[in-house]
């Protein structure tokens, strides 16, 4: 009560002129920031994770979906196994199950298990975080949370666009987020909030040096848009890899940003990138100095097509790339088991707990693994492989396997084409071509320029009649834009006879609206967009189909219809 | 009194949080408005955990940079990198040993500055902001690091002198943010108008509980100093070239003091021996002490120091200042 006096008393003093009618009550606006802060962390707090590993530690996660995904670090995923055990605020512990990697990344995407409706952190837009914003953790420090309870420290974004090299062989942090709210180790694979508790970063890293192994005022998050990005990847089941342009860059005297090396396998070289342009724009991002571009290509996955500007002889160009992994797939795998305690948030190596150790996992539990070199998780891969599958069949089933197409060129010729499981011909532009589908079918790319047509309309084909579990070899790759980065699309990967084709399917309607066929490595390959869908007999079927190669259009067929027969005779069946 | 500085503080952070929304956007308008004046310094160092850069800040239109005294100025080039990313070459104007600071300047007039003329003083309890370079972390056209926190103390550091080493003895402002950390020395403390009060000082750790001290040196203790550097006092080397040499001047063994060898471009004066019944024996230097200044002027080289002595007449008196351990020491020679 004295000290409550003394407060009013010298409010009245200091401020008698504005405040005279100040009561013991503090100002309206005060408490309302104050409730804003303490709703704030309210709601985020539900979504934070305590990840519990036993021995091998534990970190913090923060959930991102009703069904239970959670995001963490990889280095927090990795030394914990295939399941761990997760708690809520709500006081109870879950089973959770690892889902995918991203080892380079340091992120990795785990599924809680056992309800249907967990509460989901609100996702922020962490390109529009600005230094100087408040910001709050929550997580497990020092794996304190063993009353369920995770921790909250409260501070200020001290720096965006931060560039973290390499820790170890692996990971690497671009474009993250720093911090001076007190990140800690157990913190690691925990979210970070806005003032307005929306996720904005994946904490996991500390810069720390010579005073132990806590927080000394600089943490870093890796951004949530770049989780966001790789988020389609990781419900993939995959071992994901990082891109490169298949370009180095450095800065010359005058501070641009200049191309020194490129492959001449390259897709960016294949897109006109020379030796010596000058690089202004990467992805959603200008680039002004060679850290602004490892920034601005670490949030992308291997396999994306980017925009990327850039000027040569003072003329601007503007071009999209296919991304290249990083690694190969050898590599990555043989990365991750060399790191195999990977290093925690302050570089030094954790004791090795790697070997699974004998904790008791129910039968359920266990039928949502599924162990497969280059996955961490394949069962999440067949899962969504089905899903992308059926919202594209809605149950369709038509046996009729020979396809006959009568439609119109872009100018105005007439085209027909045939499909069935033995062979593909076509009458386009007054020239006749056909390919048995026998023997090695990586060198029968007609007709000339396209890339291989029409063996890419049998592989598309036949992945409609086979569906992915007889086409070949077929996996859920993830999401990816095709021509604008923010648009995002289911893809299959399929392996055929050594051709590697992929398959776009929207993600609203589930339509197949493109496919890639990759006849040899390095080169572009054939792309086909589906379009303007009609029923045939019962069957979906696109009445125009653009044709493209490279940078060039190879032609638009339209006005399709589509004939159905079956090649065999049905009451032979 | 200890009651009002919480009160005061209380009334301040209720100010803070009042006007919420605005209050957020203009913090981050505060501290683009400071980011431009803090530059990121490299120089010496880079080996057994010394690193090779600090910060600093601008405060004069005409390029001058303020920072703390220490190795990694030491070095022959030190390099400038302003927020915008420009790099310089930064001559060194002059220090001043006792409060460990320096002045650099770079060839640059329109960098955005801090007048000191228009610092701010600050009271326990204060919400304030640190901008500095910590750990390198920013390169090139990256803004500088900021961390936030309050003032909770206002103490000198001469009590704590027998647990830390330190040269300075005035008053700090103690924060309850890290903020002194590798790399942060020489980086600005300002209240939350982004107005300068303080220079960011090295890594105090005390030797006896292992706690590591975060404070910053008011710009009142350290302005008559930049001023003295300004006007010429401290200077290093860039004196007059044609001020008259004595006919003969004083040497090194003349004064009976042995040197280590002189092997690199910029060997420092460590003293190897004291020759018996010398003047330098007579004034007490001992081995290992290393000669900071000749009469004021700052020596970072055995060249320095030879070159330094050539104005000083055999039979005039020798004013050292040297570096004994953590304690600077004053002597004359030939008195």
């Amino acid at each position: 009560m004295r000290t409550f006096a003394c407060f009013t008393i010298c409010l009245a003093a200091t401020f008698s002129g504005t405040f005279a009618s100040l009561d013991a009550a503090p100002p309206q606006e005060v408490l309302d920031a104050e409730n804003a802060r303490i709703a704030a962390v309210e709601k985020a707090t539900r979504s934070a994770v305590c990840v519990f590993a036993g021995a091998a530690g534990g970190g913090s996660g923060v959930l991102i979906s009703k069904d239970g995904y959670a995001v963490t670090n990889y280095h927090v995923a990795d030394p914990a196994g295939s399941f761990m055990k997760c708690s809520l605020s709500d006081g109870q512990l879950y089973d959770a199950v690892i889902v995918g990697i991203d080892p380079v990344g340091d992120v990795a995407l785990i599924k809680l298990q056992g309800r249907d409706d967990f509460p989901a952190a609100e996702i922020g837009d962490s390109d529009q975080v600005e230094v100087g914003d408040w910001c709050f953790a929550i997580g497990n420090p020092f794996l304190l949370a063993t009353d369920m309870q995770p921790t909250v420290t409260w501070g200020m974004v001290s720096g965006v666009g931060r560039y973290q090299y390499p820790s170890g062989t692996l990971i690497e942090y671009t474009d993250c987020i720093q911090t001076d709210a007190s990140i800690n180790p157990g913190n690691s694979g925990g979210p970070l909030f806005n003032r307005d508790g929306q996720v904005i970063g994946i904490n996991g890293r500390i810069s720390i040096e010579k005073r132990g192994r806590v927080n000394v005022g600089v943490g870093y998050a890796i951004s949530m848009n770049q989780v966001m990005n790789f988020l389609g990847y990781l419900k993939s089941g995959r071992v994901v890899d990082h891109a490169t342009l298949g370009a180095t860059v450095s800065t010359d005297s005058e501070g641009e940003v200049i191309v020194t090396n490129i492959l001449d396998t390259s897709d960016a070289y294949r897109r006109g990138l020379r030796y010596g342009d000058e690089l202004v724009s990467f992805g959603s991002k200008p680039v002004t100095t060679v850290n602004g571009f490892k920034n601005a290509l670490g949030i992308y996955p291997r396999g994306w097509r980017v925009p990327v500007g850039f000027f040569r002889g003072g003329e601007r160009h503007d071009i999209i790339v296919r991304l290249a992994g990083v690694h190969s797939r050898e590599e990555l795998l043989a990365k991750i088991q060399k790191s195999v305690a990977p290093p925690s948030p302050d570089g030094s190596q954790p004791e090795d707990h790697h070997e699974e150790e004998t904790k008791p996992v129910s039968d359920e539990l266990k039928k949502l693994f599924q162990a497969r070199s280059g996955y961490a998780n394949y069962h999440f891969n067949l899962e969504q492989r089905e899903r992308t599958w059926q919202a594209w069949k809605r149950g369709d089933d038509s046996s009729a396997d020979v396809w006959k197409v009568a439609g119109q060129l872009a100018d105005g010729d007439a085209a027909q084409i045939e499909l069935s499981p033995q062979k593909v011909t076509a009458s386009v532009a007054g020239r006749d071509s056909t390919i048995e589908i026998e023997g090695d079918l990586t060198s029968k790319l007609e007709p000339v320029g396209s890339g291989g047509l029409l063996l890419a309309l049998h592989a598309w084909q036949r992945l409609q009649l086979q569906g992915p579990e007889k086409f070949g070899e077929v996996s859920y790759l993830g999401t990816a834009p095709l021509d604008s980065i923010d648009e995002r699309f289911d893809v299959l990967v399929g392996l055929y006879d050594a051709i590697e084709t992929r398959f776009y399917f929207a993600p609203q309607t589930g339509d197949l609206v493109a496919m890639e066929m990759f006849p040899e490595a390095d080169s572009d390959p054939c792309e086909l967009r589906f379009q303007e869908y009609d029923d045939f007999e019962g069957v979906r079927l696109p009445t125009k189909i653009i044709i493209r190669r490279g940078d060039q259009i190879y032609n638009i067929l339209h006005g399709l219809k589509w004939t159905l027969s079956s090649s065999e005779p049905k009451d032979a069946a | 009194m200890n009651r009002s500085a919480f009160v005061i503080a209380l009334t301040l952070s209720l100010g803070w949080l009042t006007s919420a929304a605005q209050a957020e956007s203009s913090l981050a308008r505060t501290i683009r408005g400071v980011q431009p004046r803090i530059v990121k310094i490299f120089g010496a160092g880079g080996l057994r955990g010394l690193e090779s850069y600090q910060s600093g800040f601008v405060i004069s239109p005409e390029g001058h940079i303020l920072t703390v005294w220490s190795y990694v100025l030491d070095s022959s080039v030190i390099t400038i990198v302003a927020n915008d990313g420009r790099r310089f070459t930064a001559e060194l104007v002059g220090a001043d040993p006792e409060l460990e600071v320096a002045v650099l300047k770079v060839d640059a007039d329109d960098l955005p500055f801090f007048n000191l003329d228009e610092s701010v003083e600050l009271t326990s309890g204060q919400r304030v902001l640190t901008f500095s370079n910590l750990y390198g972390i920013a390169t090139g056209d990256e803004p500088a690091s900021v961390l936030h926190g309050y003032i909770t103390a206002i103490t000198d550091l001469q009590g704590r002198r027998s647990a830390a080493e330190v040269r300075y003895k005035g008053p700090v402002y103690v924060v309850d943010a890290m903020t002194n950390n590798p790399g942060a020395a020489g980086g600005a403390l300002t209240d939350q108008q982004g107005q300068i009060a303080g220079v960011l000082g090295k890594e105090i750790r005390n030797s006896s509980n292992n706690v590591w001290l975060n404070y910053s040196i008011p710009i009142r203790e350290l302005q008559n100093s930049v001023e003295d550097i300004l006007s010429g006092r401290f200077r290093p080397r860039s004196r007059d070239e044609n001020q008259n040499r004595p006919k003969q001047p004083v040497t090194l063994a003349q004064l009976g003091l042995i040197l280590l060898p002189d092997v690199l471009p910029k060997t420092p004066p460590f003293v190897e021996r004291v020759a018996p019944e010398s003047p330098a024996e007579t004034a007490g230097l001992q081995p290992n002490d290393l000669v900071m200044f000749v009469e004021r002027r700052l020596i970072s080289s055995q060249r320095d120091l030879r070159e330094e002595l050539t104005f000083i007449d055999r039979d005039d008196p020798v004013r050292l200042t040297l570096l004994r351990g953590d304690e600077l020491i004053e002597v004359t020679l030939n008195e």
